[in-house]
């Protein structure tokens, strides 16, 4: 990057930012008396709040930069993410799943589990979404830390303190933990959701200014059509026949089945990251109403995070220019500027991809430099953004890094504390004691996502990496709420060999399976190569649709030859054993279908307009 | 009880609206908005922040006052109060 002209004014913005983050966590410690006002919230926030939180727990690393990224490398089909990948999902989980999760008053999806099915089933999902949750958080701790290397603005602090710039990737792990780690710590749940409101008016605030400068620059949006490398770009629907006719590598059945609804499904309908701020709201009403309320803003998104990764690619590739003129004491000036290398071998304003640990630049099989996609966002706010509103920039995209990374904290403090310790470490303690436990897991959560941080590595896109890690425990997951929210013969023993078999058939499908120009190993083919796929995507989509069809195909054949739970015990845990919320007394238009329906029509109209 | 989350952010995005509309006036012409296509950004988005932060903390402090009169009135008249809060 040439021009890092951070003055005093971004650094006041901020530092303005983490002193109120931190601020709100001590605001709200003395609120924090039980463990259900840590884990929980209390289960009294407002539904406006919980439905900001609740998409801005996605807003994670993935989302602002991945998308940016994937904006660049694919075009407006990464809107698919957004209109197929997640509205549908939203709204299916308020409308039929809330009730069973906030009804039920599990205090987490895995004791969710445990009610509907049994121990084994729970402890399976705690253990693998423990996990998770530590990876996640682990890849926005490094992800932060590779852009603020990157963007060198600690720089010349190092420099006149003597110290290594190597030691700038650390630093920023450190700092971002600390800070993520103390508001959690003092203020649980709460905090966390708090923070992640307000990171989603920051974000907004950072990147509605980009895009609109950005349009502007490029001459709107006939300019930007104009400008992209191919017109596809701008059609989330064309070439979809055929994996080989579109920039995702994908034929319309795998989007479909494998990001529209497998994986999409998996995450929103069974991630207790999402699902935690859904369930902290005051009545089961307002549980229905989160996610729906969530996905009015989800819906719009792509415009504020997908565009600026169009706007990159489209932009002019940086190149060594020279600019005479005549100052005013009659001297004829010549400024010469030269790009980076990384910026001269980019395409657009996305620089070409270095190795962090050597320096070099990253070339693909034939010799290309590859592109660094995540980059995109970031070059974007650099080049159009004056000093002052490039400190806003700059703190919304960390905060969306230190908000993914909260997320995760809270939501495996709740499982490690409740479903793994309180369930088989120590039973029956007081309240207090599993309230510190939750502080404690908070530390260890944090020092986990550390350890994760320094493996993220290996694709040059952090979506890509993510959607494996999804779809390898996501994607069976689905199978098993599915079959357990709406079929009373599903039993214990087939959710777990069912989730087992889902699991073990995504790993085998990624091992015996290549995408093409890949080299076996972190992208598949370990096994055996028995099958290539167009791009990593197509793999990703096609493995989560095994998943989850063997999960849910084995649960149905081991249910039906077990002893299924009585159905008094199952009842407020099945669809069909449930009383139906008592709506009649609200207007049809204050019903959360009524919502619901107005969402889905928005959304297809969205998908039209920009086939 | 809780804090209204409003009041900490509506402060937030005052300041900053603030200090980027201080900073906007007092760079108007600066070549720094070259980038920008000329366009004073701070100027101009530091006064939709400094609205924005303001309507925020408004909306905070008079959603504060009405729970607290709320929890004040729950508190007096035993358990009748708290049947709508969380459970």
């Amino acid at each position: 990057m040439t021009h890092t002209n951070l003055t005093y004014v971004d650094w006041i913005i901020m530092l303005l930012y983490f002193v109120f983050v931190l601020g709100i966590g001590f605001a709200l410690k003395r609120f924090m008396k039980t463990s259900k006002d840590f884990f929980q919230a209390g289960r009294a926030l407002p539904a406006w709040i919980c439905g900001l939180a609740f998409i801005s727990a996605n807003l994670g690393a993935q989302e602002v930069i991945g998308m940016g990224a994937s904006g660049a490398k694919y075009g407006i089909a990464t809107s698919h993410f957004y209109w197929i990948g997640a509205i549908p999902a939203m709204i299916f989980v308020g409308i039929f799943m809330m009730p069973f999760y906030y009804g039920s008053k599990a205090r987490s999806v895995p004791e969710f589990l445990r009610l509907r099915f049994d121990e084994k089933t729970r402890a399976l999902n705690a253990c693998s979404f423990a996990v998770m949750t530590v990876f996640s958080s682990g890849i926005s701790m490094y992800a932060m830390a590779r852009l603020i290397q990157t963007l060198h603005v600690f720089d010349y602090i190092f420099l006149s303190a003597g110290l290594p710039l190597g030691w700038i990737f650390h630093l920023s792990i450190i700092l971002s933990a600390i800070i993520v780690l103390g508001y959690i710590f003092l203020g649980g749940l709460t905090s966390a959701i708090y923070n992640e409101v307000l990171q989603f008016f920051l974000i907004i605030a950072g990147f509605l200014p980009l895009v609109l400068i950005g349009l502007k620059s490029v001459g709107g949006w006939q300019g930007l059509k104009a400008s992209m490398p191919n017109p596809s770009y701008l059609h989330s629907w064309q070439g979809m026949a055929h994996a080989n006719t579109n920039p995702l590598g994908v034929e319309w059945f795998g989007l479909a089945m494998g990001l529209g609804f497998v994986l999409s499904f998996g995450y929103w309908c069974t991630d207790f990251l999402v699902i935690q701020t859904a369930m902290a709201t005051d009545t089961q009403e307002n549980a229905r109403r989160v996610p729906l309320i969530a996905a009015i803003p989800k819906m719009f998104f792509p415009f504020l995070v997908i565009l600026p990764g169009l706007l990159a690619i489209g932009a002019a590739t940086p190149k060594v220019t020279t600019v005479q003129h005549t100052d005013a004491s009659g001297a004829i000036v010549r400024e010469t500027t030269i790009p980076t290398e990384v910026e001269l071998k980019g395409q657009g304003l996305v620089p070409a991809k270095t190795d962090p640990i050597t320096g070099k630049i990253v070339l693909d099989a034939s010799g290309k430099p590859l592109l660094d996609y995540d980059l995109a966002i970031p070059s974007m706010l650099l080049h159009y953004f004056p000093t002052g509103i490039l400190g806003l920039g700059l703190t919304a995209l960390l905060a969306s890094f230190m908000s993914g990374m909260a997320g995760n904290v809270t939501a495996f403090n709740t499982v490690w504390t409740y479903d793994l310790y309180q369930s088989y470490i120590h039973k029956g303690a007081s309240d207090k004691h599993y309230l510190a436990m939750g502080r404690w897991a908070t530390v260890g959560g944090i020092l986990l996502s550390m350890a994760t941080a320094y493996a993220a590595t290996g694709f040059n896109n952090i979506m890509d990496t993510l959607q494996l890690v999804f779809s390898f425990v996501n994607a069976p997951l689905f199978a098993t709420f599915l079959l357990g929210m709406f079929w009373k013969r599903a039993t214990g023993n087939g959710a777990f060999i069912g989730l087992i078999s889902g699991t073990v058939a995504a790993v085998v499908h990624h091992g015996l399976t290549l995408p093409i120009e890949a080299h076996p190993g972190l992208h598949g083919g370990w096994i055996a190569i028995v099958h290539h796929y167009p791009s990593d995507m197509a793999q990703n989509f096609w493995t989560a649709i095994w998943a989850f069809s063997t999960n849910f195909v084995v649960t149905i054949i081991v249910s039906m030859f077990g002893q299924p739970k009585p159905e008094s015990e199952l009842v407020g845990l099945v669809h069909s054993l449930t009383p139906k919320p008592e709506l009649g007394h609200l207007p049809w238009w204050r019903r959360p279908e009524a919502l619901a329906v107005v969402l889905l029509v928005m959304v297809v109209t969205l998908n039209i307009i920009f086939r | 009880m809780n804090l209204d989350l409003r009041i900490p952010m509506g402060l937030m995005f005052t300041l900053v609206g603030l200090i980027l509309t201080v900073f906007g006036m007092v760079t108007q012409g600066s070549p720094i908005y070259a980038r920008s296509l000329g366009i004073n950004a701070n100027l101009y988005w530091g006064m939709v922040l400094l609205v924005f932060g303001g309507t925020m903390y408004l909306l905070g402090r008079r959603g504060q006052r009405r729970a607290d009169r709320e929890a004040r009135k729950s508190g007096s008249s035993g358990t009748i109060g708290t049947a709508r809060r969380g459970h």
